[in-house]
């Protein structure tokens, strides 16, 4: 059961509640999706870290019902 | 031997391995095609692990590195990242920077 862009982001606000999130639909079929996430959270931390905490909130969701996401990850501009 | 030690020492006894869907020759899936398409452009020599031919490796290698998808490459036992972020580093010239500093440098174009 693909996911749409609302769910994604709210799953991810959920988990990074800080997190500027927008999310473009690359495909049209609710499977692939290319997500930005900005969040304070994500400071100091790797980028793999930082994509971890991302997946963490989709809550299992990523490889599985979402089998795409084109993820970039930062921290606000000071 | 369980799936996690096959895993680590295919990660351990390997400079550089990219565990894929499909070979490097016939990759299987657009985000392993562009892992291969960066490595092959840095000339790094790496082997590739076909998570198609086992459900074991597939399920296996995203517990060991607590990602949940693939393609993920490993540089001297290290996870590095998905194809994201991999391409996110090759851009900004890190990917090349973490294989010198390996001593991984692979051959320059000129010599390709």
């Amino acid at each position: 059961m693909p996911m749409d862009a609302n769910e994604i982001e709210r799953l991810i606000k959920s988990g990074i509640p800080d997190a500027a999130v927008t999310i473009r639909d690359l495909a049209g079929d609710g499977d692939h999706y290319a997500a930005t996430v900005i969040s304070e959270t994500f400071r100091g931390k790797s980028r793999v870290q930082q994509h971890q905490l991302v997946y963490e909130a989709l809550k299992g969701q990523m490889g599985g019902a979402l089998h795409a996401l084109a993820l970039q990850t930062g921290i606000p501009d000071a | 031997m369980s799936i996690q030690q096959f895993i680590e020492n295919e990660v351990k006894s390997n400079d550089v391995v990219l565990f894929m869907k499909g070979t490097p020759q016939f990759p299987q899936c657009g985000f392993s095609g562009q892992v291969v398409q960066i490595l092959d452009h840095l000339g790094v020599p790496y082997k590739g692990i076909n998570v198609l031919e086992s459900e074991e490796i597939r399920e296996g290698i995203k517990a060991y590195a607590q990602w949940p998808t693939i393609p993920q490459l490993y540089v001297k036992g290290e996870f590095v990242g998905g194809c994201d972020i991999i391409r996110e580093m090759f851009q900004a010239g890190e990917l090349q920077q973490v294989m010198q500093d390996n001593g991984l440098a692979g051959k320059t174009h000129a010599q390709a």
